[in-house]
């Protein structure tokens, strides 16, 4: 496929308004699919959590999870959205392989939940209100994998295996309202708004939230239109951007590709776009024939869904803390500056900290580590850093190490490097390999004398109260042990040497 | 040629009850027939004749083991070929199924299994159901016992004609336009589309979801009854199925008394356009009903007009999204074109070569009436138009307890005669259409013989919502005051098949 | 008159992934232009102010409880596929190769 021509960023943002709408696909976790008993479960061997309801046999009919049904309502109530006093089930028709019905049990004009916002805050620290249009439940397709060809991509591919094991697992689709005035903002309020969906299904506990797995899923829409027009630009919709990274970088990428092409006087094909996560470029999708005309009809295999008020109460009464506030709560605790506090919340490090501190460290310390050399090591390994494998109570064993001056920091990055290599606990791995600085005075004074011999002129200066000579003595005698020695302890003894 | 063939279900399971014949001698009796006859009537698109025989065998082996068994425990009984069962081919008619084996039984095929009623094979119908005179299944259509050159009615032409041909006591059917009504009515035999809901259909190769329903065929109401008091009951797999019982269909069927029943004679569903014989039966019908103290009524159902438009709309408009699922993957026919082709053009090829004409017209009018541009005006209003054929009914019960119509207004028609034709096949279901649209239950009842064609006919009544008791309580009650004039029971006037070796 | 035009047919058989040929195109046009003449009549027959009917018999709330229930094995659910491999259905090529 030909190379896309990008306008510089700025360039493009002088020249146009950017125009985007976000809808994220929720995976569910509950035990069973929306409308079969079949596990939902990642991973297992392909066909093995099916049955004649999730392949579409002949006959079989659906019949709806309740724990689905309300989990969307939990999330719908989260959002700030009404639920619906009817909702219904519909169809939405067309042919796909990976649809075992050749339609999709979906909602239409009646979603259980409507009409809600969300306060998405961006790096800068500028807060958006976004608009939510609706949320309502759907089941998930089934998974191809595409053989022959290049590699394994559909383009080319010589035949497709199916494995249905994802069919019918509950979905939940939050579909926003347009986001204006976002402005160069606005690839980050993508990301950032995905995230604080994110937080919520976790917080709710209603979906895993694992990306990498396509538990939450974003299709994100990027028109643009010349400043200060009416008229909204035609719209692409780049599907399968699965990393807040990507959301980020596809928006960007598409605000560039659509700019360049209407500098030109071109004009902007509807259509879905790939997110292709190496080459950071995205590429038009496949030509949905039937997009323009799903027949949506209401499900006539099942019935509406009415929930009664006190359904609904029960099921507010067990929402969590809302995400935003709980940053609130947590800054004041931890007494962040709003910088520190900010780049924590990007770096998506609150719970790790959270569970640091409870295991014990102080939250400034607790933050040092996460953001600063664990997050220096995922980096340089390319990783996420809550998936080094260290865990949160071994950083708050190491920063108790550090605080109670058992070992310094250059042996806590040290036995950082021995945790991550899977050696254990820090304090056992302390003892083990003997890296507890040396407090026996003996062996500091001995080493103290030795240093002096060679530059006996250092007591007399400071005697004369030239502090700064005694810093050779120091260097030395830390150098003569190795590091494992504690320097504010070698001065002291330095000093009480020159005043006998 | 044993008589145990010609005893209603209700007579062998007495006699069986009775350890006076083995559900196996039974069976036999059945299968002997069929290797009989069904080389001419045509009921069977398969025949399970071992599976039936070990079943058979099962049954006996439990009854003489003292155990506790269901009233029909051991009475065979063919099954429509649109329900899924893992032990038979199961094709709905259609090519696109050929062969295939359901991974599943249906809710309905568990029950009988479970009762211990040996299934002696799969009967053909219209392909997926759709016709009135099995001339559109795949496999050939089915013949009249009462005159092999005329249709048995459709979809449900085999198992209408299989209990006509004494192959079983006992058949299922499934009704969505009039698919057992009308195959009762041209076959003299009874048939019953029970309230919407009150029978699951889970594993029941929809059509038309909303308007699907399955039911008993038979040759008498009280066996009707007996097969309705068996398949029916809540189910979970089915959403749609009721949670409470309709309570027991055998007692209602043993009632007579009739003193003040108000039976409401619908307006629309009499005089022109049904066929003199026709009329002249139900006529005679309901003097008896008056001679017995019933209070015979006239209601009036004004959208009734509209009925077998809002039906063409509907039912192919859910049976272009349910059809959706034969796309050669997960089961059935795959047709490959020639050269490298996609996936789409693979479907596309199989559809074609897999679904016949008339299932091809009704999917392509059912994606028309749901294209966007067209959903309000047609499926949209076909949908409002259910709610005043529903009012209709509300208002009609309010003065009767009963309705009662002709089934149909023509007596069995000759193969060919309106197959080319959509619109005059489609007016067979004229009487039998409003009940699928408003979900109410309705039977149909051989009440003689028509004087001008000399076809057997039928009268079909309907009564409210969940009430499917009173249907076979007025039903048997007419049943017995028509076999008392005749002297004998409806079946007895048909011809004698010829029997081959 | 109907708008059934032979274009709208092949249009709704594209859509219906049923490929027929021209012969069946025209015979279909005529006979769906009857049908939907004839099936027309419906719209005169509601006003606007009459609620559609989806389900014969009202019923709201049915749901399943979050319980697994037995699946087929991986040979079950494939013993019906015309081909399959590695445990899954084998369907032809998505997109023609271009
Ligand atoms: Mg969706
Ligand atoms: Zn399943």
């Amino acid at each position: 496929m030909a190379k896309d021509e990008l306008m510089n960023y700025e360039k493009a943002l002088e020249q146009f308004e950017v125009v985007i709408g976000l809808e994220v696909h929720v995976e569910l976790n509950t035990k069973t699919k929306m409308f079969c008993g079949c596990r939902n479960e990642f991973g297992d061997e392909p066909n093995t959590n099916v049955c004649p309801i999730c392949i579409g046999l002949p006959g079989s009919l659906p019949a709806v999870n309740k724990r689905a049904v309300e989990s969307a309502i939990a999330l719908g109530l989260a959002l700030g959205c009404e639920i619906a006093p009817t909702g219904r089930f519909a169809r939405k028709n067309y042919f796909y392989p990976d649809l075992a019905k050749n339609f999709q049990t979906s909602q239409y004009d009646e979603p259980i939940a409507f009409e809600g916002s969300l306060e998405v805050e961006v790096p800068s620290g500028k807060v958006f209100e976004v608009l939510i249009e609706r949320a309502h439940m759907e089941e998930d397709a089934g998974k191809l994998t595409h053989v022959g060809g290049s590699t394994g991509r559909i383009q080319g591919a010589e035949y497709s295996l199916v494995d249905y094991n994802r069919a019918g697992v509950p979905l939940i689709e939050i579909v926003t309202k347009p986001i204006f005035g976002a402005g160069a903002e606005a690839p980050e309020l993508a990301a950032a708004y995905v995230r604080s969906i994110r937080d919520f299904v976790k917080a709710l506990n209603i979906s895993d939230a694992r990306m990498e797995r396509g538990n939450v899923r974003c299709d994100a829409n990027v028109s643009l239109r010349p400043h200060g027009t009416e008229k909204l630009g035609t719209r692409t919709e780049t599907k399968n951007v699965n990393s807040l990274r990507s959301i980020e970088r596809a928006v960007r990428y598409e605000i560039q590709r659509q700019a360049a092409i209407l500098a030109k006087g071109g004009s902007i094909i509807q259509e879905t776009r790939h997110w292709h996560e190496d080459k950071g470029s995205t590429s038009s999708g496949r030509p949905k024939s039937d997009a323009d005309d799903y027949r949506y009809f209401p499900e006539p295999d099942l019935v509406p869904v009415q929930p009664s008020k006190d359904w609904i109460e029960a099921i507010r009464e067990t929402l969590p803390e809302n995400p935003a506030a709980r940053r609130k709560r947590l800054q004041a605790a931890w007494q962040f500056s709003d910088l520190e506090f900010r780049d924590v919340v990007n770096a998506d490090l609150l719970d790790a900290i959270e569970e640091t501190v409870s295991a014990g460290a102080k939250p400034q310390s607790a933050r040092k580590w996460w953001s600063g050399e664990l997050a220096r090591i995922a980096n340089s390994e390319g990783k996420d850093v809550t998936a080094l494998g260290v865990t949160t109570a071994q950083v708050a064993q190491l920063a108790e190490l550090v605080e109670s001056g058992k070992i310094n920091d250059r042996l806590a990055r040290e036995v950082l490097g021995y945790v991550l290599a899977g050696e254990g606990d820090p304090a056992a791995i302390v003892t083990a390999r003997g890296l507890e600085v040396v407090s026996d005075d003996t062996a500091l004074i001995a080493a103290i004398d030795a240093a002096l011999a060679s530059q006996p002129d250092v007591l007399d200066a400071i005697r004369e109260g030239r502090m700064q000579a005694a810093g050779a003595v120091i260097g030395a005698v830390m150098k003569a042990m190795a590091g494992s020695a504690d320097a504010a302890r070698v001065r002291e003894l330095l000093i009480a040497k020159a005043n006998q | 040629m044993s008589d145990l063939i010609f005893k209603t279900a209700a007579e062998l399971a007495q006699l069986l009850a009775a350890k006076e014949v083995s559900s196996v001698e039974v069976t036999k009796a059945h299968l002997d027939r069929t290797s009989a006859v069904d080389g001419d009537v045509h009921s069977y698109l398969h025949v399970g004749e071992s599976e039936a025989l070990a079943a058979a065998a099962e049954v006996d082996r439990r009854r003489a083991a003292g155990e506790q068994l269901h009233p029909l425990a051991g009475v065979p009984i063919a099954v429509k070929d649109n329900l899924t069962t893992i032990d038979a081919p199961t094709t709905a008619g259609s090519k696109i199924l050929e062969g295939w084996i359901p991974q599943y039984d249906a809710t309905v095929v568990k029950a009988i299994r479970a009762a211990g009623l040996p299934i002696l094979g799969k009967t053909n119908l219209d392909e997926f159901a759709m016709g009135s005179s099995t001339e559109f299944s795949a496999y050939g259509p089915s013949k009249n016992p009462w005159d092999l050159e005329r249709i048995p009615g459709g979809s449900g032409g085999g198992s209408s004609s299989v209990v006509a041909s004494f192959q079983a006591p006992l058949a299922i059917g499934s009704d969505t336009g009039g698919s057992i009504r009308f195959p009762a009515f041209v076959t003299g035999t009874v048939g019953t589309k029970p309230t919407y809901g009150a029978v699951s259909r889970y594993g029941l190769i929809a059509l038309a979801s909303s308007l699907d329903q399955i039911g008993p065929v038979t040759r008498n109401v009280l066996d009707a009854a007996m097969l309705q008091d068996l398949i029916a009951g809540h189910d979970p797999h089915d959403s749609t199925s009721l949670p409470e019982s309709l309570g027991s269909m055998t007692e209602a069927a043993k009632k007579r008394d009739l003193k003040g029943l108000r039976v409401g004679v619908i307006k629309q569903l009499t005089g022109e356009g049904f066929q003199p014989g026709v009329t002249k039966a139900f006529n005679e019908s309901l003097e008896l009903l008056a001679n017995a103290g019933a209070e015979i009524v006239e209601v009036s159902c004004p959208s009734f007009e509209y009925a077998i438009e809002a039906y063409y709309l509907i039912l192919p408009a859910e049976a272009s999204s349910n059809l959706a699922k034969f796309d050669s993957v997960r089961f059935g026919l795959r047709v490959t074109p020639e050269g490298n082709p996609t996936i789409e053009r693979v479907m596309a090829a199989t559809r074609e070569a897999g679904f016949g004409p008339e299932v091809k017209r009704r999917i392509i009018l059912g994606t028309y009436a749901l294209s966007s541009g067209y959903y309000d005006a047609y499926y949209g209003s076909a949908q409002k138009v259910r709610t005043l054929i529903q009012r209709d009914f509300a208002n009609a019960f309010a003065k009767a307890d009963v309705l009662a119509s002709p089934t149909a207004p023509t007596t069995a028609f000759k193969f060919g005669e309106k197959v080319a034709d959509p619109l005059a096949m489609y007016l067979n279901d004229i009487a039998t259409i409003p009940a699928n649209l408003a979900g109410i239950p309705g039977i149909s009842v051989p009440n003689g013989i028509a004087f001008d064609t000399n076809l057997p006919v039928g009268i079909q009544l309907l009564a409210p919502a969940r009430e499917d008791a009173r249907l076979y309580h007025v039903g048997a009650a007419l049943e017995a005051m028509h076999e008392a004039n005749w002297g004998k029971r409806m079946i007895d006037f048909a011809p004698a098949l010829e029997v081959r070796g | 008159m109907s708008e059934i035009t032979p274009d709208l047919v092949r249009h709704l058989a594209n859509l219906a992934r049923i490929q027929i040929d021209e012969t069946e195109t025209e015979l279909f046009a005529s006979q769906l232009g009857l049908i939907v003449d004839s099936v027309a009549k419906v719209k005169a027959a509601v006003a606007g102010d009459v609620p559609a009917t989806s389900h014969p018999i009202p019923m709201s709330n049915v749901f399943r409880e979050d319980v697994v229930e037995p699946s087929l094995s991986q040979a079950q659910a494939l013993s019906g596929s015309a081909d399959s491999a590695d445990g899954r259905f084998r369907v032809h090529a998505i997109l023609d190769e271009e």
